[in-house]
């Protein structure tokens, strides 16, 4: 594949405030990547700056061989779909959609062929003289996204763009999202704070975190291997102790040893073990095996989430086993269920559960707006 | 590396924004300066103190009611009545417009949006003729005393008194008393009144202790706008006062019509400051004893 | 609505009203009297039309308003994109004080400093009488300014700032996203903002009778010295038809709110 835009050493401070500190970035033609993060990651800049909404302080956007820094935004390949969608209330939705080709003043019947073929796409077909603000969320979305397609872009940028739908909506818009990539074969760009939406649609996922990026890879590699402790927390549920790699293959951990199927630390190097919660096989409490005290139960429908108190640290496990609260139990692991890390900043923030609760989930991980 | 930077959109505002601040600061500004200027100086423009100090000392014979005269200070006499006229004017527009605000903003949506255009209707009468219009209402042989008689109650003198002045400002101003105060309590959420009552408030208690305490930016605003215009007004006093009660407004304006340019620079330099010291004074109150502790 | 709020505010609107059906209703008397009334006629409004003076005056104030309006809006709603934008704090600080300085001084003092300023300069190029027509729309344009400002303001505020990115990222330039986006966005506020300026123009006196001169008089300064002497129903007519005027751009002025807001 192509390299369609190359992101080299950008850099860019707010007031002083970093807001992305070196990073570089390679999209590939018909790629659907997405950059993912907690608000003030710095996701939505980078996205600002492939839009040329934000010039960089430093570094050189690269757009198919040609830097780009000077290009102002109206002269780029490239369109977007805001994240309040940002349709122009004083025009229907066919006016919305025709606004870039009237821009370019192209004959009145190719405007009208070309909206139409869009109103059909996003299936908007009986539309086109509706207000924008009579539309449904879900509505306006797709007029967003025939309006910012209409011009053929080389890449569509993508702003969080199902953030204010509800979550049936949601899930087919995805759906839907990915399904325009495939046929138009445009390379998307999209941000979005919400792991699950990242992993289901993406083929590259780009994680990021205080203005750096963390990990770049396929949905797949980024679950199963994530290269450290916040990358690991932020993509689904994991439990993250200290452990020590004795050798290729062997990790000890809470007092036990390991077999693994990680290597290339130095003997004895101190680890991250990232174990998911649903990799866990609760087992009678022999020796030989991790022990502990389920501390308590909250059943999610498809399986029970139990938290485990093992030697102080508390465990989150998955399982559709019936456990009970109070319960002694043992833990079995598979050695493709542990994953090595190296050690970074990240380590000991993340991974223990004991003050778990959903809602404190929420709240220490908000959604949606982001630094501007 | 990149180093070079963009023609910035941000020039286009500034651009836009030019002709406003040199009108502002040679129009708005400089004016004030002028002010100041012509306080502090005499008809050769040198520097003097005297214009202000004219306004402390300056002394005239009034004759009172009983026929003795006294020797008071011309301006500071005026001053003091305009403060005093003024601030009981504020008073009655709060007293009288604060239930009316409540009332509109409890109102329904569709009689509230007629209040407010019934409140705002007599302001779109020139001034001047609102306030001519009372006179005639009041003066002895006018429409009040035609049917207070009428009515057997007899005649009531009122034009010519600073009850007259009184009503004139009220009546004038009473839109500006109402319109802040209305427009804080519409936006009111209702839901802290029901949780106000369910913590256990009766209804004077949610008054005294949510709504009032809540609806104070509106009032302050309120008072500022009633105050101000009272206080330096020059038209009302000279028409319903029959000129008997001379204002600090009236002090300024037969100043200028004397041509005593200077004099009257100052005594609007003395009024701005005062203005100004009782705003900051009505701005800490408030954030002192309203909301019990500093804004910031 | 209870029983004595009823009450209350029916005292307070009949309060609000006297004078001006005093005048309506006085503005129709046949005889010259502003307290009995003896019979329904039109001859003041008649007397009204033939006053060369007034309606000379009442062509100035219209002149005035309008041109006082056509300069403020427009350097308002520039002002108002440009300080929408300013990041700078102190700048944005002195702006809107400034802004403020016209709306919270008393008339009297914005119309003293700005004759002090008039006669100042006009002394210096030897003039003997300053204050003309170009003072007096100076005047006006300053105490309209911040009325246009502060009604594009919270409209540009509440635009969703990803609009004029939205039409560039179309394919607009700056200007061009400025005109065929935010331009259309804002416009009810502009229109609000013309109606206030020409409203308040046309019934401004205290400013005006501070910067006017011999030779331009406004309808506002000829009802002063009208005033000044016993009046007839005469004026009361004149009051009226102002009274109209105002109250159907007052309407006017709601119903583009109004429409707005159903947006």
């Amino acid at each position: 594949m192509n390299k369609i835009i190359e992101l080299k050493n950008i850099s860019k401070a707010f007031d002083g405030e970093m807001v992305l500190d070196n990073i570089s970035l390679d999209i590939h033609d018909n790629e659907f990547i997405t950059l993912l993060g907690p608000s003030g990651c710095g996701k939505t800049t980078t996205l600002r700056i492939i839009g040329g909404f934000v010039y960089p302080d430093q570094g050189d956007v690269i757009f198919m061989g040609d830097r780009i820094n000077d290009v102002p935004p109206h002269k780029r390949n490239v369109n977007t779909v805001f994240q309040k969608y940002a349709l122009f209330p004083h025009l229907n939705v066919f006016e919305n959609v025709a606004f870039p080709l009237r821009e370019r003043k192209l004959p009145k019947q190719d405007i009208k062929e070309k909206v139409e073929k869009m109103l059909d796409m996003v299936m908007l077909s009986g539309f086109a003289h509706r207000r924008v603000t009579s539309l449904s969320g879900g509505q306006q979305q797709r007029v967003a996204i025939a309006r910012a397609l209409v011009n053929e872009p080389k890449v569509l940028l993508l702003d969080e763009p199902l953030g204010a739908l509800d979550l049936k909506l949601r899930k087919d818009m995805q759906q839907e999202l990915k399904k325009i990539q495939k046929s138009t074969g445009i390379t998307f760009i999209f941000v979005t704070h919400d792991q699950e939406e990242a992993l289901s649609m993406s083929d590259t996922i780009v994680v990021m975190s205080e203005g750096k990026i963390q990990q770049i890879g396929t949905p797949q590699d980024i679950y199963n291997e994530p290269v450290n402790a916040f990358v690991a927390d932020f993509i689904g549920e994991s439990n993250i102790v200290d452990g020590v790699m004795l050798a290729d293959y062997k990790v000890r951990f809470g007092g036990q040893i390991f077999d693994c199927l990680d290597t290339g630390f130095a003997p004895n190097e101190p680890v991250d073990v990232v174990i998911r919660p649903e990799d866990v096989d609760i087992v009678k409490p022999e020796p030989g095996v991790l022990q502990g005290i389920v501390t308590s139960v909250t059943f999610m429908g498809v399986h029970n989430e139990a938290i485990v108190d093992i030697d102080g640290f508390k465990w989150m496990i998955q399982t559709t086993d019936p456990v009970e609260e109070g319960a002694h139990i043992g833990i079995y692991l598979e050695p493709d269920a542990i994953h090595i890390m190296k050690k970074s900043k990240y380590s000991g923030m993340f991974g223990d559960y004991s003050s778990f609760s959903n809602e404190l989930d929420e709240l220490s991980n908000p959604g949606g707006e982001e630094e501007e | 590396m990149s180093t070079a930077k963009r023609r910035h959109p941000q020039n286009a505002y500034r651009a836009a924004l030019a002709p406003y601040s040199v009108w502002s600061f040679l129009f708005v500004v400089v004016p004030l300066a002028f002010i100041a200027y012509y306080a502090f100086t005499d008809n050769q423009f040198a520097f003097t103190t005297e214009n202000v100090t004219r306004f402390f000392t300056a002394t005239s014979n009034i004759v009172q009611e009983d026929g003795t005269s006294v020797e008071v200070r011309t301006y500071l006499l005026i001053f003091m009545r305009s403060v005093k006229l003024a601030v009981i004017s504020t008073i009655i527009c709060l007293l009288m417009g604060y239930p009316i605000a409540y009332i509109m903003a409890r109102a329904k949506e569709r009689t509230q949006k007629t209040m407010v255009t019934l409140i705002m209707i007599p302001m779109w009468m020139n001034f001047l003729i609102r306030t001519y219009a009372w006179m005639t209402i009041l003066q002895d042989t006018g429409i009040l005393n035609g049917f207070l008689s009428a009515l057997g109650i007899g005649m009531v003198h009122i034009i010519g008194t600073e009850a007259a002045v009184i009503i004139g400002m009220v009546y004038d101003y009473f839109p500006y008393m109402v319109l802040p105060i209305y427009s804080i309590l519409a936006k009111l959420d209702n839901r802290l009144l029901e949780a106000a009552r369910d913590l256990g408030c009766g209804s004077l208690s949610v008054l005294r202790r949510v709504i009032i305490p809540l609806s104070m930016p509106g009032v302050i605003s309120g008072i500022t706008m009633v105050l101000i215009p009272s206080i330096s007004t020059f038209y009302i006093s000279q028409k319903l006062g029959n000129g008997k009660f001379f204002l600090i407004g009236d002090a300024i304006e037969g100043q200028y019509v004397a041509n005593n340019l200077h004099f009257a620079a100052a005594i609007a330099f003395i009024l701005m400051l005062i203005l100004l010291v009782c705003m900051a004074l009505v701005k800490y109150v408030t954030a002192r004893y309203v909301y019990g502790g500093d804004e910031e | 609505m209870k029983t004595s709020a009823k009450i209350y505010s029916g005292i307070v609107f009949a309060i609000l009203f006297a004078p001006i059906l005093v005048l309506l209703v006085f503005s129709f008397n046949e005889s010259k009297s502003l307290s009995v009334f003896s019979g329904f006629s039109l001859k003041w409004y008649r007397e009204l039309l033939n006053d060369r003076n007034t309606l000379e005056a009442v062509r100035n104030t219209l002149i005035l308003a309008a041109s006082a309006t056509a300069i403020s809006t427009v350097m308002g709603t520039a002002a108002a994109v440009g300080i929408n934008k300013i990041r700078t704090k102190w700048y944005k600080a002195v702006m809107n004080t400034v802004t403020d300085i016209p709306m919270t001084n008393p008339d009297i003092i914005t119309g003293i400093s700005l004759m002090l300023m008039f006669v100042f300069v006009g002394r210096l190029f030897g003039a003997s009488t300053s204050l003309n027509f170009v003072t007096m729309l100076i005047a006006h344009v300053t105490f309209c300014l911040p009325y246009v400002i502060l009604q594009i303001l919270p409209k540009l505020r509440q635009m969703d700032k990803s609009l004029p990115e939205a039409a560039m990222d179309l394919g607009c330039t700056p200007m061009g996203a400025f005109f065929k986006v935010e331009l259309p966005e804002i416009l009810p506020g502009i229109i609000t903002g013309a109606i206030m300026a020409f409203t308040l123009s046309l019934d401004d006196f205290v400013i005006s009778y501070f910067t006017s001169g011999n030779g331009f008089e406004t309808l506002p300064i000829r009802i002063y010295g009208m005033t000044k002497k016993t009046v007839t129903p005469k004026m009361y007519a004149l009051a009226t038809i102002i009274f109209f005027v105002t109250l159907g751009l007052l309407l006017i002025s709601n119903f583009v709110d109004e429409k707005d807001e159903a947006k």
